[in-house]
C-alpha cells in the first residue's frame, strides 16, 4: 500500500497544541501496606503513600481496598456498589434481595473534593446470602457471592460491584488518589492492610468501575503494567464460571487468585509461581523435584499465567502478597519497619509513610514479597473444594506422599 | 512510627508534594536548599537559578522522591548535595556537575549522561546508567535490573559505573561501550548471587569486571567470562581507589579480587546477519 504523503502536509496540528505544555511522567503507580500483629493504621497512612506517586498517574483513576475496616459487620459481606442511575441500582437491589439477607443498605460516605465529578451513584450493603438458597444451589456462600458479582457486573446495565468481601472494601474512581480517598473519607477507617493505586490507563477507558482494585470477594488487586495474555486468562477463567466484564486487563488477575487460592487451595508461594512462571531456562537449574512441580504448575496452569508487564498487590482479610512479572518490568520496593511491611511503586511512598524504616530493599522478579497478619487464617479458604495436598498432587502428578510434595520448597 | 487514625478530618486533599519555591539559605558560593515537601519542578528551578548565579555548592535536604535533580546541568565544578531519597532520573542528561546522595536512589541515575560524577551513599535502583555516554556513577550497595542498558563509548568519552553490592538481570544488557564494575561488597542479599541472569545480553562493545564468580548460565549468549589479567587491573585500580575514597573502603581488600572480565566475544556479531564481508 502506498502511503498518504499528502495527508502529512495537511495534518492539523493544532489538536495536539493544547496537550503540548504538559510532560507525562505517568506509568501507574501503587502501594500496600501491612501491619502483621494485625494492629490498625487510619486510611490517611495509604493516601500519603500514593500522594507523592501522584506523577505516576493521569487523574484518570485513584483508589484503595481496607482490610479490617467493618469489625461491627464482620460477618457479613460488604458490597460496594456503583450505579449509573436510579434504574440500575433498583434492577441490582431487586437481584440482591432476592437471595440475601440485607442488614444494612445506605449512600457511601462521602465528601465534595474539587476535580472529582460525574460520580455515579455510590452505595454499600452489608448481607448475607439466605441459608435455603445456599442449600437449594448445594453452594458455598463465596461462590454464591461470586456469580452474584459476576452477574451484576456483566448482565445488570450500568451497575457495578465495586467490592464484595467481608470486613473489607473498596473506594475507587475517576481522580488522583490523594482526591479519591479524601472524597470517600479514608482517614475514617481503620485497617490492618490497606493497598492503594494511581492509575495511568494505557489501554482501556479511565471510568470509576475501571480504577483500581478491581476485587473478588475478600481480594483486591491493584496493578501496574499491562497483562498481555489477557484473551487467554480471560477464555481460561471462563471456564471456570468468571465473566470479564470491567474491560480492563487487571480484571483477570483477581479473579485467578480467587481461582488459584479459594477453590484451588494452592498455597500462595505456589500461586505466585502459577502466575509468574519462572523461565525455562531458570527450571532446567532447579532441583529434579522443585523442576518437576514447575513444570507441572506451567503445564496446569499455562493459561492462567500472566505474561507482560507487572507489578501487583493482592490484598486479602490476612495480608498481603507483592509480585513482579519474572524479568522486572515494572518498579516495586519493599521496606519494613517493625511488624509493619509496605510495599510500593517508589521508595519515597515508603518513607512518607515509615519515617525510619529497618530495612528497604528491591525484590527479586518473580518471588512474592508476602505479609501474613498474625492470628488471621491467610488466605482464606472455602470449606467446599480439593484440599491443598490434594491440589498440590494433581499439579504435580505424584501419588507417592501428598503431604511431602506440598513441602517441596519452592 | 506509622500515624494512626486521625481524630480531626483534614482540611483539605492530602499532598505529597506543595508547587511553593523551597526555603533557600545562602552563604557565599554555597546554598542549602530545603527540598521537604517540595514538588521537583521549583526544587530543579530553584537549583538551576542558584548555579546561574554562581553557587557551586548546592545542599538540597529533606529529599523524598523529587525526580530529575541535577538533569541537564551543563557547568563543571558544581556539586549537589542529596540528603534523603533521590527520585527517579537523577543527573539525567547531566553533563559536568556532580551529584553526592546521602541516601538510596530511586530507578534511572544516570540516565543519557554525559559527564560529570555521582556517588549514591546507599542502593540505587533499575536502569541505572541507561544509555550513558561518559561521566562516572559510584554506588555504595545493591542496584536494580537493567544496570547499565546501553552504555555507549566514542573516543575519550567511556562511561563508568561501579556498584558496590550486587546486581539483578539484564546487567549491561545491549551494551555498546564503557566500564561496568560490580563489587559485591556491600549487600542486603548474601545468599544470593552477585549478578542475575542475562548479564551482558545483547552486548557488543565495552567491558564488565565483576568481583567474584559469575558462571556461563548468567550470561548471554555475546559474551565470554575470562579471569581478569594484568592490563584488566590496570584499568580497574584507579575506578577501585574513587570508589574506595568516596566511600571509606579499604581499596587494597577489594582489589585483593578474585576478577573475572566479560566482554563480547565479537566485535560485530551481527555483522553477517545485514551485510556481506
Amino acid at each position: 500500500m502506498a502511503y498518504d504523503l499528502e495527508r502529512y502536509d495537511t495534518f492539523d496540528v493544532t489538536r495536539y497544541r493544547d496537550e503540548s505544555p504538559f510532560k507525562i511522567h505517568g506509568g501507574c503507580g501503587l502501594m500496600g501496606i501491612c501491619d502483621e500483629s494485625g494492629a490498625l493504621m487510619s486510611g490517611d497512612v495509604a493516601i500519603r503513600a500514593m500522594a507523592v506517586q501522584r506523577d505516576r498517574g493521569n487523574g484518570l483513576g485513584g483508589g484503595f481496598a481496607g482490610y479490617g475496616i467493618y469489625p461491627e459487620f464482620a460477618e457479613l459481606f460488604a458490597f460496594h456498589m456503583m450505579f449509573h442511575d436510579m434504574r440500575a441500582k433498583e434492577e441490582a437491589e431487586a437481584l440482591l434481595a432476592a437471595s440475601f439477607a440485607i442488614e444494612v443498605a445506605e449512600p457511601m460516605p462521602t465528601r465534595p473534593v474539587k476535580g472529582i465529578t460525574d460520580a455515579p451513584l455510590l452505595w454499600r450493603y452489608f448481607l448475607a446470602p439466605h441459608p435455603e438458597v445456599l442449600e437449594e444451589r448445594e453452594m458455598s456462600a463465596e461462590d454464591y457471592v461470586v456469580q452474584m458479582v459476576m452477574n451484576i457486573n456483566a448482565r445488570v446495565d450500568g451497575a457495578f460491584v465495586a467490592s464484595s468481601g467481608k470486613n473489607m472494601g473498596a473506594f475507587k474512581g475517576v481522580g488522583y488518589p490523594e482526591e479519591i480517598g479524601h472524597y470517600f473519607r479514608l482517614e475514617e477507617y481503620e485497617g490492618h492492610t490497606w493497598v492503594g493505586h494511581n492509575r495511568f490507563p494505557t489501554n482501556t477507558p479511565g471510568w470509576w468501575g475501571g480504577a483500581h482494585p478491581f476485587t473478588l470477594l475478600d481480594w483486591s488487586i491493584v496493578h501496574n503494567g499491562e497483562i498481555s495474555s489477557y484473551g487467554i486468562n480471560a477464555r481460561y477463567l471462563e471456564q471456570f464460571g468468571y465473566t470479564c466484564s470491567l474491560g480492563t486487563d487487571t480484571e483477570v488477575a483477581a479473579y485467578l487468585f480467587d481461582l488459584l487460592l479459594r477453590r484451588h487451595k494452592l498455597p500462595v508461594e505456589l500461586a505466585c509461581k502459577a502466575l509468574a512462571a519462572p523461565l525455562w531456562s531458570d527450571i532446567d537449574r532447579m532441583s529434579a523435584d522443585d523442576a518437576a512441580l514447575m513444570r507441572s504448575l506451567r503445564a496446569v496452569y499455562g493459561p492462567g499465567m500472566l505474561n507482560g508487564p507487572f507489578a501487583i498487590v493482592l490484598g486479602f482479610n490476612g495480608g498481603m502478597v507483592a509480585l513482579n512479572d519474572r524479568i522486572k518490568l515494572r518498579p516495586l520496593v519493599a521496606a519494613r519497619s517493625g511488624s509493619t511491611l509496605m510495599v510500593a511503586s517508589e521508595e519515597a511512598a515508603i518513607r512518607a509513610v515509615m519515617t525510619a524504616p529497618d530495612v528497604v530493599w528491591a525484590p527479586k522478579a518473580g518471588e512474592p514479597v508476602i505479609g501474613r497478619v498474625a492470628g488471621m487464617e491467610s488466605p482464606v479458604h472455602s470449606q467446599l473444594h480439593l484440599g491443598a495436598a490434594e491440589i498440590s498432587c494433581a499439579v504435580t502428578g505424584t501419588d507417592v506422599s501428598c503431604e511431602e510434595s506440598l513441602e517441596v520448597a519452592v | 512510627m506509622i500515624k494512626a487514625a486521625v481524630s480531626v478530618p483534614p482540611a483539605g486533599v492530602i499532598e505529597g508534594y506543595r508547587q511553593v519555591a523551597p526555603v533557600i539559605e545562602r552563604e557565599g558560593d554555597a546554598a542549602t536548599v530545603d527540598t521537604t515537601g517540595v514538588y521537583f519542578q521549583q526544587l530543579n528551578d530553584a537549583i538551576r537559578r542558584l548555579v546561574a548565579d554562581g553557587v557551586t555548592t548546592v545542599r538540597v535536604t529533606g529529599a523524598n522522591g523529587q525526580r530529575y535533580i541535577g538533569a541537564g546541568l551543563r557547568v563543571p565544578g558544581v556539586r549537589i548535595e542529596v540528603h534523603g531519597t533521590a527520585g527517579n532520573d537523577t543527573a539525567m542528561f547531566m553533563d559536568g556537575a556532580e551529584v553526592e546522595v546521602f541516601g538510596n536512589a530511586q530507578d534511572g541515575v544516570g540516565n543519557t549522561m554525559s559527564s560529570g560524577r555521582v556517588i549514591v551513599h546507599g542502593d540505587a535502583g533499575d536502569v541505572l546508567g541507561y544509555g550513558m555516554r561518559g561521566g562516572r556513577v559510584f554506588v555504595q550497595g545493591d542496584v536494580g535490573y537493567r544496570v547499565g542498558i546501553h552504555m555507549k563509548a566514542y573516543e575519550k568519552h567511556v562511561p563508568v559505573v561501579v556498584c558496590g553490592g550486587k546486581a539483578r538481570d539484564f546487567f549491561g544488557e545491549y551494551m555498546a561501550g564503557g566500564v561496568l564494575v560490580l563489587l559485591g561488597v556491600n549487600t542486603h542479599f548474601p545468599e544470593q548471587p552477585l549478578v542475575g541472569g542475562f548479564t551482558g545480553a545483547g552486548m557488543h562493545g565495552g567491558v564488565m569486571y565483576v568481583r567474584g564468580t559469575v558462571e556461563p548460565w548468567q550470561c548471554g549468549a555475546e559474551v565470554g567470562i575470562t579471569e581478569a589479567c594484568e592490563e584488566d587491573l590496570g584499568v580497574l585500580r584507579p575506578l577501585v581507589e574513587e570508589y574506595a575514597e568516596a566511600f571509606g573502603e579499604d581499596a587494597e581488600a577489594i582489589m585483593d579480587g578474585p576478577f573475572v572480565r566479560i566482554a563480547p566475544v565479537s566485535h560485530r556479531p551481527y555483522a553477517k546477519l545485514y551485510a556481506s564481508m
